[in-house]
């Protein structure tokens, strides 16, 4: 299986704060990579280095043979990366559905909108229901799953997801994470998934990578992961 | 009865003007978030623009199509070198970038066209079949245009995916580049587009109360309270408040006040109207979750 | 809990410091004795111009207060200037109060003023504030000329002052005198202005302005703080304008133009909003630049200052103080 997203040497500032040390990390094609840590780990950070978005980064992003380093995050965003920022970034002012219309605007051409909005409101009945009203009233569990609806109108091949637990009631978060495993499925598209929260990224994933201030320290298919003793003290509270 | 009417028909007719120029200032307002007090000098230096063409012997609607072209371009350029720079400037240093903008341009305008007041012609012959004794060709033809405007950028920001980009690039610059929207674009777009409108402002109110560098600078502050009455980020309410504020200036001049104090009691009246209704009347609250 | 979020995303880049340390006393010996040396080295029209830096200063101060430590902005504060000057005016020469009263007095009014005006203002926020004190701007003049007020105000014409003679006998000129009351007033002003920011009083206003929400959950009373710290602001360029009334020797309704209120702002934000030494650098620069943009270009003089505005922003967009706190950091 070839990796869709090959990332070398990564590293990454904010000004003069050093965050990432020269990562390296694979994202497979049509599979669930988890990238875990403790807050402040680099993961965030890492997500945006990305889509060259907000870091200064150095070393090599290739998207199916595509550099990214060096581009804008729009350019980014049009190449097929749908990225799901932490804190959700709902357009507070916009309606539930334009916001939807909005994910598709990287696409460029409208033909398929109809079908697409459709498949999401499948997956998140919940923002059926909220169509017109305002995003910025809707609960936080519903931002969520509009903002992975979102990302997810642009038809993207690798779907960046920034602690999507973050905030939420866990009944929500099983919920959302369960959609996410038929969205892998059915849609076909790569997940890289940032999360604090180690036992439900990995009974998510396939693989899965520990940052521990900005370094790769482990990585592997996620069932050793759960295994490993030190993940298993520090992350899964066993 | 009648002389109400009339006066009536004629705070119409200049709320056309100010709904134009509240329309300009909620273009720019709905794409960056900022207010452009520089807006009416810019409308009179592009109505200068229009009548240079003239005198160069255009005739009058290639002048105002050549007119509003430069001031597209013109606003976007200022835009880009101007105000682009100060995007992570603190709030109020860009509004006095944009007071110096005001200055500059009302100051340019009297030293490249000279301070002496110059005609504009008007597009609608005075003896149109739409001229009545109650209001003139002119008067009609302004309050039409304004219309036309508002009519078009409501359907191209409610209805098209360009307008609804811009509406995302200026309330939520991140994550509309996630989505691929290229925000500086849409940055100056949205000045360009300002810069259009308020030119055929100017080219609006010029025949009624003629050419010169102060022309605008009373109307910036009837179309700003115009904006704010109907909603800042509404454009239907821009233009309905640029009509309510003519209304009321002229009614309050001609029963109330008079000419000198009009200009406080509107402005008392409209400030008692947001008390009331704090986002304007159109206005949108925008309701956050803490 | 559901609020209309409307408002301009006020201050400076980094929180202002000036305010919360403790008064920087050799700095602030120094520039008083700096400022009395001016006496003895400056003349005549040159000390009316030294006064009316003063008095500027005071009322930019009082800008300040409102809109860099409590995020309300104001584009009508030269209505309170008015106010005060017109105050200083008609209580000199109707009640034949001598000048040094009604700098107090003129603070009363304009505190009184302020506040009932930050009353039912404090509904609006951002834009919709600034066109109301917009508003306020552009009637003062026009109330000023309004011919039922003529008896008091003077209509078009306006009140002539008396300039005061140094008391006690003192060997200083009239404008010596007046540079020195005018200097007394400021370091009153200051230390007041620094007293009350330090204080639980000016963290409850610079809490609002960072999050009115939480602010109002912590226990603070928005609506009272807010319009305190209107009629605070407003009594402290009341002040201002009393000063400049008595410097002048005049005022009429056109000294007093939307213009004035501009100049404010600019005054603020050129010296540094959220900062109490920015005042000085705001009051010399509206005091001097349109004069100086005039020996640059007579033909277009405004253009010139535009310019020199813009160019400062770009170059210093936290103003003078901003600046020389970014230095101070990096030394």
């Amino acid at each position: 299986m070839t990796a869709l997203l090959q990332v070398r040497g990564l590293h990454a500032r904010y000004g003069n704060t050093r965050v990432l040390h020269g990562i390296d990390l694979d994202v497979a094609e049509g599979r669930v990579t988890a990238l875990l840590g403790a807050n402040g780990a680099g993961k965030t950070t890492t997500l945006r280095a990305l889509c060259q978005f907000m870091a200064q980064t150095s070393g090599s992003i290739q998207l199916a043979g595509q550099e990214l380093v060096g581009r804008s995050t729009e350019q980014i965003a049009r190449l097929g990366v749908g990225h799901v920022p932490d804190g959700r970034g709902t357009f507070m002012g916009l309606s539930t559905e334009e916001n939807l219309r909005l994910g598709a605007y990287s696409r460029g051409s409208r033909e398929g909108m109809a079908q697409d909005m459709e498949r999401i409101y499948g997956y998140f009945p919940r923002l059926r229901e909220r169509a017109s009203q305002q995003a910025g009233t809707l609960s936080g569990g519903e931002q969520q799953m509009l903002a992975i609806g979102r990302a997810l109108m642009g038809r993207p091949r690798l779907l960046l997801l920034d602690e999507p637990s973050f905030g939420l009631a866990p009944l929500v978060v099983k919920d959302i994470f369960s959609i996410m495993r038929r969205i892998n499925q059915e849609e076909k598209v790569s997940i890289l998934l940032v999360e604090q929260n180690a036992r439900l990224a990995l009974e998510l994933a396939d693989t899965a990578y520990l940052l521990e201030t900005g370094r790769v320290v482990l990585s592997g298919p996620s069932d050793d992961m759960k295994r490993n003793d030190a993940v298993r003290r520090a992350y899964l509270g066993e | 009865m009648n002389e109400f009417l009339h006066q009536l028909l004629a705070g119409l007719a200049t709320g056309g003007i100010y709904a134009s120029v509240a329309l300009a200032l909620v273009m720019i307002y709905q794409a960056t978030h900022h207010i452009n007090f520089a807006q009416g000098e810019m409308a009179m230096f592009s109505t200068f623009i229009a009548w240079m063409f003239i005198q160069a012997g255009l005739p009058y609607w290639l002048a105002f199509a050549a007119t509003v072209v430069v001031s597209f371009v013109l606003a976007a350029g200022i835009e880009f070198v101007v105000i682009r720079p100060m995007h992570r400037a603190p709030e109020l240093s860009v509004v006095v970038v944009f007071i110096g903008l005001l200055v500059i341009f009302h100051s340019l305008a009297g030293w490249i066209f000279g301070y002496t007041i110059k005609p504009f012609p008007s597009p609608f012959p005075a003896d149109a079949w739409f001229a009545s004794p109650l209001m003139s060709a002119h008067e009609v033809g302004a309050i039409v245009v304004a219309l036309l405007m508002v009519a078009m950028l409501f359907a191209f920001f409610r209805f098209t995916p360009l307008g609804l980009a811009m509406r995302a690039a200026a309330q939520n610059p991140a994550s509309s580049r996630l989505v691929g929207i290229r925000v500086g674009r849409m940055l100056m777009l949205g000045w360009g587009l300002a810069g259009a409108i308020g030119a055929v402002a100017g080219m609006m109110v010029a025949p009624v109360v003629f050419l010169d560098p102060h022309m605008m600078t009373g109307v910036l502050l009837y179309a700003f309270a115009g904006a704010l009455i109907g909603g800042i980020d509404n454009p239907v309410g821009a233009v309905l408040g640029g009509f309510l504020v003519g209304v009321l200036e002229n009614l309050m001049g001609t029963y109330v006040v008079g000419t000198e104090l009009k200009l406080s009691v509107a402005l008392a009246l409209i400030v008692g109207v947001l008390i009331v209704k704090p986002s304007g009347l159109l206005g949108k609250k925008i309701v956050t979750r803490v | 809990m559901n609020t209309t979020t409307s408002s301009l995303p006020m201050g400076a880049p980094a929180p202002a410091v000036s305010a919360r340390r403790a008064m920087r006393w050799p700095w602030v010996l120094l520039a008083i004795a700096l400022a009395c040396g001016l006496l003895f080295v400056l003349k005549g029209y040159q000390l009316f111009q030294a006064t009316m830096v003063l008095a500027y200063a005071i009322a930019l101060l009082g800008l300040n207060m409102l809109t860099g430590y409590n995020g309300q902005i104001s584009l009508g504060h030269g209505a309170f200037f008015a106010l005060g000057a017109y105050a200083a005016g008609i209580l000199m020469e109707h009640a034949g109060a001598p000048y040094w009263a009604t700098v107090p007095a003129a603070a009363v009014v304009c505190l009184a003023v302020g506040y009932l005006f930050g009353r039912p203002a404090l509904k609006l926020e951002g834009l919709y504030l600034a066109l109301a004190t917009f508003a306020l701007g552009v009637a003062m003049p026009q109330l000023l000329k309004y011919k039922h007020l003529e008896a008091w105000t003077g209509g078009v014409q306006g009140i002539v002052l008396i300039k005061p003679d140094a008391p006690f006998g003192l060997p200083l000129t009239q404008d010596q005198w007046l540079y020195v009351f005018a200097l007394g007033v400021t370091v009153v002003m200051f230390l007041i202005a620094h007293n009350l920011l330090s204080s639980g009083t000016g963290r409850a206003m610079r809490a609002i302005r960072d999050h009115a929400m939480a602010a109002e959950a912590m226990g603070v009373d928005n609506r009272h703080y807010k319009s305190m710290t209107f009629g605070v602001s407003a009594a402290f360029t009341g002040v201002g304008g009393a000063l400049s009334a008595i410097a002048v020797q005049f005022v009429s309704p056109d000294s007093f133009t939307l213009f004035l209120s501009i100049s404010l702002l600019v005054g603020i934000v050129v010296g540094g909003v959220g900062t109490l030494w920015g005042a000085f650098f705001g009051a010399i620069f509206i005091m001097f630049v349109p004069n100086l943009a005039e020996q640059v270009s007579k033909a277009a003089p405004w253009a010139v200052y535009g310019v020199v505005l813009i160019a400062i922003m770009f170059a210093m967009p936290g103003g003078v103080m901003g600046l020389l706190n970014k230095l101070r950091a990096r030394a």
